[in-house]
């Protein structure tokens, strides 16, 4: 077992660089090369055609779609658009790739030369500069049998289901990712979350981690000095969450440490990353380029993107996660470090909706960050796991605001909601809830609570309207905490009559 | 001059999967060794003011719609197998091969 240096000692005695490529799965409705329709999910190669199963004689025809994703990605990167690219054939064996090479582009990306600033949970910004985003196809997936769970060691023999051959992917591919120090690991997860939000507000990918849709490979290497030339890398592929690549990429830190340490070359190989340990195991040693004997693809003429075109694909972008954000802040009027808090809280889109909903900013935040946050810790799901939307947070804030309920009666109201007894409305009128603002049934409890408490009532007769809380204390608890405490108020001191 | 030795045909025809007979491999690199200086020839000539060229016809964004059509139904698609279990293709274990 690999001996590690403890992560904080590492990054003060080497200076990591990252590099990280990110594939992410186009949400066409047919494949890269063929008209197979796409669906998550469907039975096994029920979704391939002789092009996506490499059949002799099948030619591939590109899927327009996925070329005007590939130019939104690439501009929201701000990556240049290439005037003329071809695809080529990256040539290997292996079973989930059914034609013996798998459809990309080499030395001719659609896009190239962008960058992404990427803001990391206290606001600090990193910017990341963009070698190129190339269009790919999607490789078939493997199933093994016999051996430890369906692990690649020690499988007997594999099972290959063709209907994700063939989908296409846009892999974009950083260059080295220098001067972060001891923040790579959280450079890295910050970078693939902000693409993977990217992905979503142009609406080229579901972009959904648990299954795929997004796949990170990271490549890491450390030096000794900022200044010294780059160390050797490793890759640690389909690093699949955002919590993975940041553990990830601390573990080869802390794992190629101690190979330096020693004194030792660190090797240049694929890793592969076990989410269950924790730890990178060592795959194939990486194949040069050149192995791969990349060629123009000869069935495939070159795409040609019109400056017209990219102009227009320009021009009918959506606001992008990071304008979006400012945006909001600006509008809602949030502090810098609450905007943070809720970002980081995945509150985001909830509050937005809630606030669409009628609620005022501060009191959709006041929702969602305070009383929901609590719940959905103690529960341990994520805020828009509860079963409640934000639709019912600003239903139930307009009865707030409109006096039915008061805060305190809200929550209980929340509780009905959560418990799956309906929209606000309604658990305010099954459970009883609305406020009591009938004065008469008002006026006997505060009778009741006067009679109670003599001392007071001189007091507050004497001029002293402190004491008048402990009589709306005795009333709320008479009413159930039903009332209005600033009607409560005025009324007692219409009949104490001072 | 040999530009491509016999070590390099063996090398690639490896990376092919290609078993070649120690009398293929000196043939090929001979055979090789004419296209290559052929093609150094043709880069002689070359400027760079001419693309290269990786397809014949003058055409490009040949494009088609995001529009599905019916697959192939799964019998067929593993009609070609030599084994299959559960409606996908059985191969043989993959890491121990290599």
């Amino acid at each position: 077992m690999t001996q590690l240096v403890d992560y904080a000692d590492a990054v003060r005695r080497f200076d990591p660089v990252l590099g990280i490529e990110v594939h992410v799965e186009l949400g066409t409705r047919t494949k890269m090369f063929c008209p197979a329709e796409v669906e998550f999910g469907g039975d096994p190669n029920t979704q391939t055609t002789p092009v996506s199963l490499g059949l002799p004689g099948a030619l591939p025809v590109v899927n327009g779609t996925a070329v005007e994703y590939a130019i939104r990605i690439g501009l929201a990167l701000n990556c240049q658009i290439a005037e003329s690219c071809r695809f080529a054939r990256k040539n290997y064996f292996y079973p989930d790739v059914p034609k013996n090479f798998q459809t990309s582009q080499y030395d001719e990306p659609i896009a190239f030369d962008g960058w992404l600033d990427v803001e990391l949970e206290d606001g600090t910004v990193h910017r990341v500069e963009i070698e190129r985003a190339h269009m790919e196809e999607d490789a078939g997936k493997n199933t093994h049998v016999g051996g430890a769970a369906g692990r690649i060691h020690g499988a007997d023999y594999s099972l290959v289901d063709y209907n994700r051959a063939g989908i296409p992917l846009v892999e974009i591919v950083t260059k080295p990712i220098t001067g972060v120090g001891d923040r790579a690991p959280e450079v890295a997860r910050a970078y693939v979350q902000a693409l993977r939000d990217i992905f979503r507000a142009l609406d080229v990918s579901e972009a959904r981690m648990e299954r795929g849709n997004v796949r990170a490979d990271v490549n890491l290497s450390l030096r000794a000095t900022p200044d010294a030339p780059l160390g050797t890398r490793t890759e640690t592929k389909n690093v699949n969450s955002f919590r993975s690549v940041e553990r990830a990429v601390r573990y080869e830190v802390s794992r190629q440490a101690a190979i330096l340490d020693a004194g030792d070359t660190v090797v240049q190989e694929t890793r592969h990353w076990h989410e269950d340990t924790g730890i990178t195991t060592s795959g194939r040693v990486k194949s040069d380029a050149e192995d791969y004997r990349y060629f123009p693809e000869p069935d495939l003429v070159p795409v040609e993107p019109s400056r017209e075109w990219v102009e227009e694909i320009r021009a009918g972008l959506p606001e992008l996660p990071q304008a979006h954000r400012r945006r909001l802040q600006d509008e809602w009027g949030y502090a810098d470090a609450e905007m943070r808090d809720v970002v980081n809280a995945g509150a985001l889109d909830l509050i937005e909706a809630t606030v669409a909903a009628g609620s005022s900013p501060a009191a959709a935040r006041k929702w969602w960050m305070g009383e929901l946050a609590r719940r959905a810790k103690q529960d341990e799901v994520e805020l828009a796991d509860l079963a409640i939307t934000p639709a019912q947070i600003g239903e139930l804030q307009g009865l707030v605001d409109s006096g039915r309920i008061n805060d305190k009666i809200a929550r209980q109201v929340l509780d009905g909601v959560l418990a799956g007894e309906g929209d606000p409305e309604q658990v305010v009128v099954d459970r009883g809830l609305e406020i009591v603002s009938d004065d008469g049934a008002l006026l006997s409890a505060i009778d009741e609570a006067l009679a109670a408490q003599p001392d007071v009532v001189e007091k507050v007769r004497g001029g002293n309207q402190g004491p008048v809380g402990a009589i709306i204390g005795a009333v709320m608890k008479t009413t159930k905490g039903q009332a209005d405490a600033k009607r409560v108020r005025e009324l007692i001191l219409e009949r104490i009559g001072s | 001059m040999s530009t491509i030795s016999r070590d390099e045909v063996a090398r690639v025809a490896a990376l092919a999967r290609i078993e070649l007979r120690p009398d293929e491999l000196d043939r090929l690199a001979g055979e090789l060794d004419v296209i290559v200086e052929s093609i150094a020839k043709v880069s002689q000539v070359a400027t760079p003011e001419v693309p290269a060229t990786s397809h014949p016809l003058p055409m490009s964004n040949v494009f088609r719609p995001d529009v599905p059509e019916p697959a192939l139904p799964v019998d067929d698609v593993l009609a070609g197998a030599p084994e299959a279990e559960d409606g996908r293709f059985a191969v043989p274990q993959i890491l121990g091969e290599e």
